[in-house]
């Protein structure tokens, strides 16, 4: 099923170019919502997710993360069984008594998600009465919120997108008069250290980050509070916030020198910071970024890139690949597009790009076939498929994994685009 | 509701894929929701598959739910049709659209597609992979196989048989058919069809047709041969030929069902016999290993284990409980209680309590011996990207037998080697901590010795902690690191039974001779 809609233009753009975007609805070869829960356990450090699902759910979690590194990751599943279903045990009192094995067997838990999955979500377990009821056996030792990351609602990051906005009103309200940066969106700690003391050089502070390593460190929210999405991903978080009065600033997404500094800008334009400090605070690392970038420009340069949809980052990638390293742009697909969020980046991509959202994948794959790109951006389960006919690919999740945010990742990132490319040239078998 | 931290196996609808990916001119549609499709990955990731597996999943939201999600399903299942036009095709539900009950047998009939259709009705909330494998195998083969035997078969041609159970991700399944096949082959037994590995719908309905039928992993195929035994009169066989023994046996079993005589053996030998019998083998003697995989890998190891290479099995165990008697029998006749568990924090437990020197298991044995500092081969399902090799590394068969000599031994330290580390242990320039210098993991050994005491002293909470005299701590420390976790635990386990506080001198050397080596 293919419907052509014409996406409202984004508020940012002057003379909006007349974009079409291709809706597919078909068979999609995505992770759903859960699987964020690969980085947001390890970026919430005193947090444990239990999914509340079936026996697929947990082997997806294992399947997808690879390899088992962590002896016991701070995720769980809590497996739906037939007795349960067949109302032999009684699913609350089950879940009562899941919720207090784990607990007993880990103490340093102080943020439990139950988080909720497609077969949960179809027998319509009520997980935010469950979460309820655990809060006052558990509280205030341990919080316990829900969301739901079933197949049937989110798409791989939208994920954290429900997480974070469960999150949202157990924010403290914020008390000083004078307006604080609140950075939304999980990034790795080396990226988000580097935020923090370019902010800090620019003089703009309070900076707080959402979701913070320690759920006793959540940052206060209110309306003094101004933020930044550091993630495309945060539709109902950024309008959760704004519930509570925080005011965003939208930007480019900070991915390579233009949308870091873009993303910059908009915190330094809100926080009135002389264009002389940013211009001095920014132009080393600037420098920087923009001689790493010139290292790929050989191998990069001219080539085409064929986007699959999966995290939702596929439109910045696009702008970036394309404005900053000369790319050609054959198809940008993405999950979700967000045209308030993505107003901003759209503008900047070229007005012939086709731009698709959803996915019927053999539709799609056929699409590749006779565009054949140079690079094809797309999920694990399609790129040996795909290499295997002579097209090269760059696998999209090891971009929601690594550090590719802010001036100092930009060669990174260009070297994830360039090392599938490398590769190819170099074999001789 | 079960808590689950990593699972032995995935639910049954991926055993029913590891069947379709396994063949060939068959497509499956699944009804199941966004995210399911993980599951292509672990054949085109872990098995570095360069095809998709033959399967379309229908995707729906939970916008369709209650009004249309069926006819998505007939939608995707017509499609997929047109699309693949398979042979055969196969259809069912995840355990999402399960719980939805849309029928997907009863949609495909309306549709009338001009192929067969196979409805699989698998219970994601009460079974597991190997068995929905299993039972997907076993309606394909009931639906397809039709054609009956050819009346009173010519003894002048060969005697032929089907080879059962290889399928997509199975551990060596590749390499063992091969394997077995050219045995076959050189005992003038002729191959009719294997299945369900690189077979057509069509070739199945030509199953009939053979002599007998060996089963290779009675996980996927036991059920289907059942069916076919009681269906066409095809005996099956019941040995499976892991090792040199079982090989044989195996030889044995398949001429006498071919009703042929048993050929001279000798032009097949295996290098295992002699390598186990060479003098470096001897301190093979008595190693203490632990076995857990899936019920036909963990007992096929455990006879190797224990005649083939005179270790020690101190524990035996599998995670298909459907496998559980065989294993309890064979863990009884060792002198051990069999751990049946798919709980892996139990396995990683049982292994911390009884510090084996190596380990045989699946991928998470394999994690749990990295973290304990173990050595460890793999011998089942599940594996992971590495136990699928770019060599020939069967399982089975002879030149199977000589892959487990090598895959398990070369973990462990060299005979030459450990008796040299013995004896200068106490040379001044001689640093034992660094390791074996073949082995990768230089510096483990100490931190395993730490970390499975660590790990028994946790488990044995409420007991009194005993202490180290310094001269007994240095003394500890002379014993080489491959057996000084275990000489600690025994004269930690030697003083709590004796109820000491403190362990001396005299209590370490106690404790030695009051347990052997």
């Amino acid at each position: 099923m293919t419907r052509l809609i014409p996406l409202a233009p984004g508020k940012a753009c002057a003379a909006p170019p007349a974009r079409v975007v291709l809706r597919e609805r078909g068979q999609r070869e995505v992770f759903c919502g859960l699987t964020s829960i690969m980085w947001l356990h390890r970026k919430m450090q005193d947090a444990f997710f239990l999914i509340v699902g079936s026996r697929t759910c947990a082997h997806l979690m294992q399947s997808a993360a690879g390899v088992m590194i962590f002896a016991e990751p701070r995720f769980a599943t809590a497996i739906i069984e037939e007795r349960d279903l067949a109302g032999m045990a009684d699913i609350n009192e089950e879940l009562n008594k899941t919720v207090a094995r784990l607990l007993e067997r880990r103490p340093e838990i102080k943020l439990l998600f139950l988080v909720g999955s497609c077969p949960s979500e179809v027998i319509k377990l009520d997980l935010g009465r469950a979460a309820e009821r655990l809060s006052m056996t558990y509280s205030p030792k341990v919080r316990i919120l829900n969301y739901s990351g079933s197949g049937i609602e989110t798409t791989f990051t939208q994920g954290e997108d429900a997480c974070l906005a469960a999150l949202v009103p157990e924010l403290p309200a914020a008390e000083s008069a004078a307006p604080e940066l609140m950075v939304v969106g999980a990034l790795a700690d080396v990226v988000e250290d580097q935020f923090a003391r370019l902010f800090d050089a620019l003089g703009i502070g309070p900076v707080r980050f959402l979701p913070s390593r320690k759920s006793g460190a959540l940052p206060p929210v209110g309306p003094n509070t101004k933020f930044l999405l550091a993630q495309p991903w945060l539709r109902d978080t950024a309008r959760a916030l704004e519930a509570r009065g925080a005011v965003h600033l939208p930007a480019l997404f900070p991915l390579g020198v233009e949308g870091t500094t873009a993303w910059l800008m908009a915190a330094a334009t809100a926080f009135g910071v002389s264009p002389a400090l940013f211009q001095a605070v920014t132009e080393m690392p600037r420098a920087r970024a923009t001689r790493a970038l010139l290292r790929y420009n050989d191998t990069l340069a001219g080539k085409s890139l064929f986007c699959f949809p999966d995290s939702q980052m596929e439109v910045p990638l696009a702008r970036f690949l394309s404005r900053e390293l000369g790319m050609r742009l054959e198809e940008v697909g993405t999950p979700y597009l967000h045209a308030g969020h993505m107003a901003d980046e759209l503008a900047l991509l070229p007005a012939d790009v086709r731009l698709s959202e959803g996915q019927d994948v053999d539709l799609q794959l056929e699409r590749a076939r006779e565009a054949r790109p140079d690079i094809t951006l797309c999920g694990l389960g399609l790129a040996n498929p795909l290499e295997q006919e002579g097209l090269t690919t760059k696998w999209s999740i090891e971009l929601v994994f690594t550090p590719i945010q802010g001036y100092e990742q930009c060669g990174d990132l260009a070297e994830l685009f360039a090392r599938p490319l490398t590769r190819r040239t170099r074999l001789a078998v | 509701m079960q808590l689950t931290v990593w699972t032995y196996e995935g639910p049954p609808h991926v055993g029913a894929m590891r069947i379709a990916t396994a063949m060939e001119g068959l497509h499956y549609v699944l009804h199941a929701p966004q995210g399911d499709t993980y599951a292509d990955l672990l054949f085109t990731m872990i098995e570095r598959r360069g095809k998709r597996p033959p399967v379309t999943y229908t995707t729906f939201e939970a916008r369709d739910l209650g009004y249309d999600t069926a006819e998505i399903f007939k939608r995707a299942a017509r499609d997929a049709y047109e699309r693949f036009q398979p042979q055969a095709m196969m259809v069912g539900a995840s355990c999402t659209a399960e719980l939805i009950q849309d029928d997907p047998g009863g949609l495909t009939k309306a549709l009338d597609l001009p192929v067969p259709v196979i409805a699989l009705e698998l219970p994601s909330y009460s079974k597991k992979e190997n068995w929905g494998a299993s039972e997907t195998f076993y309606r394909l083969v009931r639906g397809l196989a039709t054609e009956q035997p050819k009346p009173g078969a010519s003894r002048l041609v060969r005697p032929t048989c089907n080879v059962l159970g290889p399928t997509a991700l199975g551990f060596r399944h590749r390499d063992d058919v091969r394997e077995i096949t050219g045995l076959l082959f050189q005992l003038g037994i002729d191959i009719n069809v294997i299945a369900p590995m690189g077979a057509t719908p069509a070739d199945l309905v030509r199953l009939p047709a053979a002599d007998f039928n060996v089963v290779l992993y009675p996980e996927i195929a036991d059920v289907a041969a059942r069916f076919l035994e009681k269906e066409f009169g095809q005996p099956y066989t019941r040995t499976v030929p892991i090792g040199v023994g079982a090989t044989q046996d195996f030889i044995a079993e398949v001429c006498s069902l071919a009703g042929i005589e048993i050929p001279d053996l000798s032009a097949f030998a295996s290098n295992l016999p002699w390598w186990s019998r060479s003098v470096d083998s001897n301190y093979l003697t008595g190693k203490r290993v632990f076995i857990f995989g899936d019920g036909t890998h963990a007992l096929a190891a455990a006879r190797v284990a224990s005649d083939e290479l005179a270790f020690e099995v101190v524990g035996l165990g599998c995670y298909n409980r459907e496998f559980a008697r065989p294993v309890r029998e064979a863990a009884s006749a060792l002198g051990l209680e069999a751990l049946i568990t798919e709980d892996y924090l139990e396995v990683e437990a049982a292994i911390a309590r009884l510090q084996p020197e190596l380990i045989l298991g699946t991928q998470m044995e394999r994690h749990i011996a990295k973290r304990l500092g173990i050595p460890c081969a793999v011998i089942s399902a599940p594996v992971h990207v590495q136990d699928f090799p770019a060599r020939y590394a069967p399982q089975m068969g002879f030149e199977g037998a000589n892959v487990l000599f090598d895959t398990w031994v070369h973990p462990l330290l060299m005979g030459l080697e450990e008796h040299l580390l013995g004896m200068f242990r106490d040379d001044f320039e001689f640093n034992d901590s660094a390791g074996a210098s073949h082995l990768g993991g230089h510096g483990a050994a100490d931190k395993a010795a730490e970390i499975g005491t660590a790990a028994v002293d946790a488990g044995e909470g409420a007991i009194a902690i005993v202490h180290w005299a310094p001269e007994a701590e240095n003394e500890l420390r002379k014993i080489p690191f491959f057996v000084r976790g275990k000489a600690k635990r025994n004269t930690e386990a030697f003083a709590r039974d004796k109820h000491l506080e403190t362990i001396t001198l005299e209590t370490l050397y106690d404790a030695k001779a009051s347990y052997g080596r």
